[in-house]
């Protein structure tokens, strides 16, 4: 579904990605993991393709097309879904509405006929129930006055919505009591299947023992320095970053 | 934050969209400003000497006075006498029903998306068309003619309802009040009159559509509306203009007048041509619009929304003279490439337990300055007066700029005066966040737009609310990408 070659990405004419390579098949879920610095989330921004972040040399192939030559929202239209690190607030724009125009514009990119008013609704009701949120809440203006859970729950919201084939997950588990941890998870868990595939980035292993990863892999400065199983992750927990820091300067 | 400014200038840069002229025989009076052409207007329109007298008092007190420049606007000086002060379709002015409509202007209307049949077959809606000088048809006359209700070109007013029309003309805009309404007094054209008798609720939309087509004219109309006791009325205006080099000005007055528990609604959405993108041309909005709640618990709510104008400067204000009388003010401005606005409202409290609320929402983008200028003035005799103003400004890339000047003048010391005021900016992480979920950014520019102005824009009349969200995207069009 997604393979990233020798990917090198700059912030203000500095390279944050020094050559990811990253291949992901349609079912599978992927954890990324590394310390603080090490490009995990200029890699979700990257493939959302924030303007800010600047290519300098590789590829992504997104479904059989070329990822890096589209638009942020293109991307969306073809099912790029990226649940952020810090959610914004749009003050005045009813949450829902906000997310029918989204829903509507994949379709009409789509060709697919504009959801009405009931039929949306109808598929509000049914996925606000996966993630547990208040229905007054998804009627409040797009993350205004919304809690840090409440925020990183109105993604996953947004997501089981929206249906994307290839979802990142930027740090969704941070700032997360165990509660909301366990509901966000249940949340992603549900939208699982075997055409959609997963990029989950976190600091923690713990998140992983909810949403058990098939693949782990562990950047570092820029770099994958390690990939496994969900095992490399109890390794990660149980004896940190270090061990690997040396690999990644050769 | 460079990326979104390229954006923000492509979205802005959009044409306007009613820049079309029409052809169209005009009679037109010689440019200048004399005694003589005062007496001309005033005989072309067979008035009655108590109005030359008054127009020409006007005229007279306008010679002494100066053009004020306290206002946070920039334009080069105003010549009054290459102006054209009259200028009129030759077409039959006061058409019995819409057959007898030059049809070229009809067409015009109809390109404007205000078809007169249209309107009044399906919307319900009473509309007045002033082209140029004159009022060139009101719909709807004989349905609201059973209730008593009188809305006509102020020209019919003053031949058909000369009594009603002396008695509250200048009564709420002395024609001494300041410059450009002084000028108004002596040469204004046409207009729109509103007479609402006791007890009635008027049971549609009363409209007026104001449009300047000729070249070097100035368009000077007056509208009165007078709300008698108990009764309820909502007005809506409109306006549009040619795309012209020139600045062309316009300077309205209007007066409503509600007396005991009336309540007047007094909507516009101004989209007058605002000049090209590099600043050239453009009308100037030289406004005086005041409110008087004449009458005790009376009510006069003024929206506007303001997209259009090279400059637009007004300040449409209530005098709250009733005891428990309530005035409103909500408005949206939205200054584009090098638009000017200097605006916001006057609420006088002079009555017992008056209530004010003022909701001024301004939005700048390219090089546009956008000011709020608001008194709040309450008086000795206004015990227990409540005052609520909230003024946000939306800054759309980093050229325009934000300027707020609240006046608070309390002279009564049970008064209760909130004030609020925000300025923020349409953030790229805003843009992106809306992009990732699919939605182009001239879609998430005006989203976020009328989510800022949700409060004001939900005070407008359903179907004028609709035009309103759409003309706040396209006034910003190129302004984001």
């Amino acid at each position: 579904m997604l393979e990233i070659k020798n990917l090198h990405a700059n912030v203000d004419g500095r390279e944050i990605l020094h050559g990811i390579d990253l291949t992901i098949r349609g079912g599978e879920v992927h954890a990324l993991m590394g310390p603080n610095g090490s490009g995990k989330s200029t890699l979700s921004q990257v493939l959302a393709g924030r303007e800010t972040y600047e290519v300098t040399e590789g590829s992504v192939t997104y479904l059989g097309q070329d990822l890096l030559a589209m638009t942020p929202e293109e991307r969306a239209h073809q099912g790029v879904f990226l649940a952020f690190q810090y959610p914004v607030e749009i003050p005045g724009v009813n949450n829902t509405y906000f997310l029918k125009a989204a829903l509507n514009a994949n379709r009409k990119a789509r060709g697919e006929d504009p959801l009405d008013a009931m039929d949306f609704l109808k598929l509000v009701r049914e996925k606000v129930k996966l993630v547990e949120l208040d229905e007054d809440l998804i009627n409040r203006p797009v993350n205004e006055g919304f809690s840090g859970g409440e925020k990183k729950r109105n993604e996953i919201f947004q997501m089981a919505v929206l249906e994307p084939r290839f979802a990142v997950l930027d740090e969704t588990d941070s700032g997360l009591d165990i509660d909301a941890l366990r509901i966000v998870a249940n949340g992603v868990n549900a939208l699982r299947g075997p055409d959609r595939a997963m990029l989950v980035i976190t600091h923690y292993q713990r998140l992983l023992n909810y949403i058990v990863p098939d693949f782990v892999h562990v950047l570092s400065e820029g770099r994958i320095v390690a990939s496994g199983g969900k095992e490399l992750a109890l390794k990660l927990e149980q004896e940190g970053y270090g061990w690997l820091e040396a690999g990644a300067r050769p | 934050m460079s990326t979104s400014t390229d954006n923000i200038k492509e979205l802005v840069d959009k044409a306007y969209a009613y820049g079309f002229v029409t052809e169209i025989d005009a009679d037109t009076f010689p440019k200048g400003l004399n005694e003589e052409i005062v007496r001309m207007i005033s005989s072309k329109k067979g008035e009655p000497a108590w109005l030359l007298e008054w127009r020409l008092k006007a005229y007279r007190h306008w010679l002494t006075m100066e053009e004020p420049h306290w206002q946070n606007v920039h334009y080069p000086a105003i010549d009054y006498q290459a102006i054209r002060y009259y200028s009129a379709p030759k077409v039959k002015v006061n058409p019995e029903n819409l057959d007898e409509v030059d049809p070229e202007l009809r067409r015009t209307y109809e390109k404007l998306g205000i078809s007169l049949q249209e309107q009044e077959r399906l919307s319900g809606i009473a509309v007045d068309a002033v082209f140029d000088s004159v009022s060139v048809a009101t719909t709807f006359k004989v349905k609201l003619g059973e209730l008593g209700i009188i809305f006509c070109s102020f020209s019919e007013a003053v031949k058909e309802h000369p009594e009603l029309v002396r008695k509250y003309l200048g009564s709420v805009v002395p024609y001494t009040d300041n410059y450009f309404a002084t000028l108004n007094s002596a040469v204004f054209s046409d207009g729109s009159f509103v007479y609402v008798p006791k007890g009635v609720r008027c049971p549609m939309e009363l409209s007026t559509y104001f449009r300047i087509n000729a070249s070097e004219t100035g368009q000077f109309e007056r509208t009165l509306i007078v709300a008698e006791e108990g009764s309820y009325v909502s007005y809506l205006e409109g306006c549009t203009a040619p795309m012209r080099d020139e600045n062309q000005l316009h300077a309205a007055v209007v007066e409503l007048v509600a007396l005991d528990r009336a309540q007047i609604k007094y909507s516009t959405v101004q989209n007058w041509y605002p000049g090209d993108k590099d600043g050239k041309g453009g009308i100037y909005n030289f406004v005086t619009k005041r409110g008087k709640c004449a009458g005790v618990a009376s009510k006069i709510s003024w929206t506007q929304v303001e997209t259009g104008s090279a400059i637009t400067w007004k300040y449409p204000s209530c005098i709250l003279l009733g005891d428990d009388s309530v005035g409103e003010f909500y408005s949206v401005a939205v200054t584009n490439n090098y638009q000017q606005a200097d605006t916001g409202t006057k609420m006088i409290h002079i009555g017992k337990n008056t209530r004010s609320t003022i909701v001024s929402k301004g939005i700048s983008a390219g090089h546009g300055q956008n000011t709020y200028r608001g008194l709040v003035k309450i008086l000795k005799s206004a015990k227990n007066a409540r005052n609520y103003s909230q003024c946000d400004s939306l800054l759309i890339g980093d050229q325009c700029g934000a300027h707020t000047f609240p006046y608070i003048e309390v002279k009564n010391p049970t008064a209760q005066m909130e004030h609020e005021a925000t300025t923020s900016k349409i953030g790229d992480d805003q843009l992106f966040y809306c992009n990732q979920r699919g939605i182009p950014t001239e879609d998430a520019v005006s989203m976020i737009v009328n989510g800022f102005a949700r409060e004001v824009l939900r005070e407008l009349p359903m179907e004028f609310a609709v035009e309103a969200q759409k003309l706040l995207g396209v006034s910003l069009e190129g302004s984001v990408g």
